[in-house]
């Protein structure tokens, strides 16, 4: 069987996963379609302040009377930008770092692990804020950000893969008929190693979202885009008054976070079904 | 086994050395790397600074020395635990995050524990009712839970629990003036900190009923566990008193690489409660863009990472005598 559609049935197998898919692809569909379906700007005053929804806006309006529907569309397309961006970034790095560190051990894999083991110690999020406070909250930043402090777990996950790997008979063969290294972490072991740690990198991008939104809500956030964790900081202080304008960003981390999480359990399943069955 | 007990210690504490002095080493080139250095600020807040002024000042904080020499400079003063004035509130770094540091710690210990104990208490009744209505149930709301913001979730517990029940204290940590005695206090204190730790446990509950429940399962498969089985003990004790032991490595071992994340979180939740730990500072060290404190911070946060990472290795031998420590 052509191995995507098998991968595919595995994955169909799983209903919450499927769910996942379904609810992720609904929340990408509104930040890319949504802006020209509800053209209407996140920033402009469009109606009184802390309308409550149900209204003319159907989400209501923010403390100084903008959109929260149009803040939802607008936040969703930082979020998730930032979110698969940093969790790119942070596999590439650790892909990298992870197969030099397990394929050739020795020295640079002390090195490497050392230093892995370092950013793993200092607290992630506290390291993140820092940065982004250095270099001023602009999207790029606050991506670079995400990413410097992610990276660590996928580099341990690949070196482990590179390690168990590279003294199978498959390597071994390739280095008789005299393949070079990079063609064989490249080409050879790369795509053994890759399926546990597209799970991994697929779980971080729900986690890099929750980084963002906890950012954004200190108020470290690109001040030129709404985002998600904004709007809660902003609603903060109405909560008395006007608790749904926090509540409704807020349920929207909830579901695309889960949404991914669960995309990912399904991925893990259908990429790695020997583990399945436990 | 005493002895030995010692060296490992020692030698742990050996071992931080390094990790403490990379720590140290990455805040410099954190400093060094922001735009502005500490003349600039001060000049900056004095308002009428001419050049000259700056480069004065420059001088007076060896801003103009070589690089390497400011680097051994900053290494001796943060050896001494000198880390610095807080350019803003005039304070030395260390004073002011020293005051914070307890309520952080508080928070933190609080969260955890609550965190450890449903965790375990789920997981190992997730583990026993495998595939019932009560298994699901708990693995749903794990899911759910692990998917919140806990900053989020701290302020929708404010909503529910203050401001509609008024149950309880939607911020601080105590109320000026109502407890006279020692122990009012305490209870005061005890009736500020339920909320805050509670939206920073449930997070890590959630992942340790996920991580209990998965591990509970495999320590079932054991035969130990079919021979407790066999000699007709109840399956209360079977569970309770032979799996949980087993089964608890696993959480401990996740419990103690998580405390740097744990620190992370406080950050959030104390800004959400007004909580008066390390995170509320972070917070204004951030609204007055006072970066020296923020540095001081991610210092002596990540110091505290790797204490408590050194503390959770002895635990780790209590509880498994099978481990001895080489």
């Amino acid at each position: 069987m052509n191995p995507l559609r098998a991968f595919w049935r595995r994955f169909r197998n799983n209903r919450a996963a499927v769910g996942g898919l379904v609810a992720l692809a609904a929340v990408v569909a509104l930040a890319i379609a949504g802006p020209m379906l509800y053209p209407v700007d996140p920033f402009d005053m469009v109606g009184q302040p802390s309308v409550p929804p149900g209204g003319e806006q159907v989400l209501g309006t923010d403390v100084a009377g903008r959109d929260v529907l149009a803040g939802l569309i607008h936040g969703g397309r930082v979020s998730l930008l930032i979110g698969f961006m940093a969790s790119l970034a942070a596999t590439l790095v650790g892909l990298v770092l992870g197969a030099v560190a397990g394929y050739y051990g020795g020295r640079i894999d002390d090195l490497i692990m050392r230093t892995t083991e370092f950013f793993l110690t200092i607290p992630s999020f506290v390291l993140a804020v820092v940065l982004v406070a250095i270099f001023s909250p602009t999207i790029l930043n606050i991506t670079v950000a995400i990413a410097v402090v992610s990276w660590p777990s996928v580099a341990r996950l690949a070196r482990a893969e590179f390690l168990a790997h590279r003294d199978r008979e498959y390597v071994q063969g390739c280095r008789a008929i005299g393949m070079p290294d990079r063609e064989i972490i490249l080409l050879q072991i790369l795509p053994n190693a890759l399926p546990p740690v597209i799970v991994v990198s697929s779980l971080m991008v729900a986690t890099a979202i929750l980084t963002e939104s906890g950012l954004s809500f200190l108020g470290l956030g690109d001040p030129n885009q709404v985002s998600w964790g904004y709007m809660i900081g902003v609603a903060r202080s109405v909560l008395r008054t006007a608790w749904w304008m926090a509540a409704i960003p807020g349920a929207m981390i909830v579901v695309t976070v889960l949404a991914i999480n669960l995309v990912g359990e399904g991925l893990n399943d259908a990429l790695n079904p020997r583990l399945k069955q436990r | 086994m005493r002895g030995g007990t010692v060296r490992f210690v020692l030698r742990r504490l050996a071992q931080l050395v390094p990790v403490v002095l990379a720590i140290a080493a990455l805040n410099f080139v954190l400093a060094k790397l922001a735009p502005g250095d500490a003349a600039d600020i001060l000049a900056g807040q004095m308002g009428h600074a001419t050049l000259e002024f700056t480069e004065q000042l420059r001088r007076e904080f060896g801003l103009d020395l070589p690089i390497l020499e400011q680097f051994l400079a900053y290494m001796g003063r943060t050896a001494r635990l000198d880390l610095g004035i807080s350019l803003i509130q005039q304070q030395p770094v260390v004073e002011l995050i020293a005051d914070r540091l307890p309520a952080t710690l508080l928070l933190m210990v609080t969260a955890l524990v609550l965190a450890i104990a449903t965790g375990v208490a789920l997981g190992v009744a997730a583990a026993r009712r495998q595939g019932t209505w009560v298994d699901n149930l708990i693995s749903v709301s794990a899911l759910l839970v692990y998917a919140t913001p806990a900053f989020w979730l701290g302020l929708m517990l404010i909503v529910f629990f203050s401001i509609r029940l008024d149950l309880l204290p939607s911020g601080g940590m105590m109320q000026i003036g109502v407890a006279q005695t020692a122990i009012g206090k305490v209870l005061d204190v005890a009736r500020h900190l339920i909320l805050p730790a509670a939206t920073l446990g449930l997070f890590y509950a959630a992942v340790y009923a996920r991580l209990m429940r998965a591990s509970m399962l495999e320590v079932y498969g054991l035969d130990f566990i079919t021979t407790a089985r066999a000699k007709g003990l109840s399956e209360g004790t079977i569970a309770w008193t032979h799996a949980l032991r087993n089964a608890l490595l696993p959480v401990v071992t996740l419990a103690g690489m998580q405390v740097g994340h744990l620190l992370g979180g406080s950050v959030l939740i104390e800004t959400v409660f007004g909580w008066p730990g390390l995170g509320r500072l972070v917070f204004d060290a951030l609204v007055q863009r006072d970066l020296n404190l923020l540095l001081g911070i991610l210092f002596v946060s990540s110091v505290v990472v790797v204490l408590v990472n050194l503390a959770v290795d002895l635990v780790y031998g209590l509880l498994d005598p099978r481990i001895t420590h080489k």
